[in-house]
């Protein structure tokens, strides 16, 4: 319903600048500051791009360590993770207080949640930590999505999803290898079980899933869901800013359900926040099982 | 306005979003090095001396526990044992004073006993001792009084006293001798 309204034949020459990255950035500072009104004011409707993603430079342009708007977004995401787990377990008691329990509530959903759960008390133990940063990385980056005027997940672009999906990569072949070489890729390559002319079929498809597939697939779904969270709520709040301020008589009434859109998927994306962060680490717990199990 | 719009659009070509930018991936891998540090060296192992401390308490508040009630139980067998102890002992005591008080009763009776019969002998020897020298009185006296009695009768002094006496001595033979059976049969 809320395509339609975006699509409306008076929006056409809108799509035509969907593309122009120039208007772009002036626009997701519109959606920053929803209600002041628009400064730029050429009466006509902006959405969203990809553009919003590769914001200008802050500071050491044109070395590797550029750092722009969503780097430093990420550094706070990691500064206040670092703090609230520094505060959360600074004194830690057996009769935790209120700070305590919140914090070890975090720690002990990874830990009993997906590193004890799928992979025991020792193995979990082992990956305790990377599956922990993983989990609470993603999760605190992704949560900068909606915290007013940071307003784009860290996660959003590609390079911690890659990142993540590499290291969990490593790790579950790391394991595996560790382990057992000749399991790990037999049990891998040419699951027990299988007639052996089926292997024909089934090895490279395994190779593909388990080789090549995998890291890809952890990146892209973390890194896409943060993508398109990103632009449905800028598409949301800039099409009510463009309601509210700019469209004539009636249409300004359209502006009350976009806003309220927003308001809902601002919330929901605080419930993607945490899937994504879940599922990201749960996933990591599950390659590492896999690749340590005996048999499949 | 739109002619400016696409001239800008054509000029900066929209980047793709799955190729990743050097210093992204840089600044990536610092974020996430920090934070493994920082949850491997810092969070983590207070976590894990918590649950072990927490464990630990569980296990020593177990501990104190049996401990409390081993002791308990020790004290209440020793308890038990002293309440026996003391059961018994009052038992004896509840004996020995009984057997003392029997013996000291019986020998209160034998005591009694002999002394009824030291004061009886003595009295019936005393009574013997005053009926000798009552009858010994008496002898002299019925003697005397029998001779003047007699020589009043027969108006004649019987001042020969050896006849006198084996008279009176002779009387008092045959009264003896009629009082005998008597004192026999007493």
């Amino acid at each position: 319903m809320l395509y339609s309204v975006v699509n409306l034949p008076i929006f056409v020459d809108a799509r035509a600048e969907l593309t122009a990255p120039k208007q772009e950035k002036a626009l997701l500072k519109i959606a920053v500051n929803l209600m002041v009104p628009s400064a730029t004011g050429d009466g006509e409707f902006h959405g969203p791009s990809i553009n919003e993603f590769f914001p200008d430079v802050i500071f050491f342009a044109d070395t590797p360590f550029e750092i722009n708007r969503i780097i430093l977004i990420r550094f706070l995401a990691v500064a206040v993770l670092m703090l609230v787990f520094w505060l959360g377990t600074r004194r830690m008691k057996i009769i935790p207080t209120r700070g305590q329990s919140l914090a070890e509530m975090g720690l002990d959903f990874v830990r009993v949640n997906i590193a004890e759960d799928l992979l025991g008390k020792k193995d979990g133990k082992r990956f305790l930590p990377l599956l922990t940063t993983i989990f609470f990385m993603v999760l605190f980056m992704n949560l900068t999505g909606i915290i007013p005027f940071l307003n784009i997940a860290g996660t959003s672009v590609v390079g911690v999803p890659l990142l993540l999906g590499v290291i969990a990569y490593v790790t579950f072949i790391y394991a595996g290898v560790k382990k057992s070489p000749g399991n790990f890729f037999r049990n891998s390559l040419f699951p027990p079980g299988v007639p052996v002319f089926l292997y024909i079929i089934v090895t490279p498809i395994e190779f593909i899933s388990t080789f090549l597939v995998r890291p890809f697939t952890l990146t892209l779904r973390l890194m896409m869901n943060m993508i398109v969270g990103h632009l449905l709520l800028v598409l949301f709040f800039s099409a009510t800013q463009f309601f509210f301020f700019t469209a004539d008589g009636g249409f300004k009434l359209f502006g009350v359900g976009t806003l309220a859109f927003g308001f809902a998927f601002t919330l929901f994306e605080v419930l993607i926040a945490l899937l994504q962060a879940y599922i990201f680490a749960l996933l990591t717990a599950v390659y590492i099982q896999l690749a340590l199990a005996e048999e499949h | 306005m739109l002619h400016a719009v696409i001239a800008a659009a054509t000029e900066e070509v929209a980047k793709n979003p799955l190729i990743p930018e050097i210093y992204d991936i840089i600044w990536s891998a610092v974020c996430f090095v920090v934070i493994l540090f920082f949850f491997l060296k810092v969070a983590l192992p207070k976590m894990q001396k918590l649950l072990d401390d927490r464990a630990e308490a569980i296990e020593g508040n177990i501990a104190k526990a049996d401990d409390a009630q081993r002791k308990a139980e020790a004290a209440l067998v020793q308890y038990t044992a002293q309440l026996a102890d003391a059961r018994a002992e009052a038992g004896q005591i509840r004996d020995q004073a009984r057997t003392d008080g029997q013996r000291i009763i019986a020998e209160h009776k034998e005591v009694a006993t002999a002394e009824a019969g030291r004061i009886t002998s003595s009295a019936k020897t005393q009574i013997e001792a005053e009926r000798q020298a009552a009858v010994v009185s008496l002898r002299s006296e019925v003697g005397t009084l029998a001779i003047d009695l007699a020589s009043g009768v027969i108006g004649e002094s019987l001042s020969d006293d050896a006849k006198a006496s084996a008279i009176v001595d002779r009387f008092l033979a045959e009264l003896e001798a009629s009082e005998a059976p008597v004192a026999g049969k007493n």
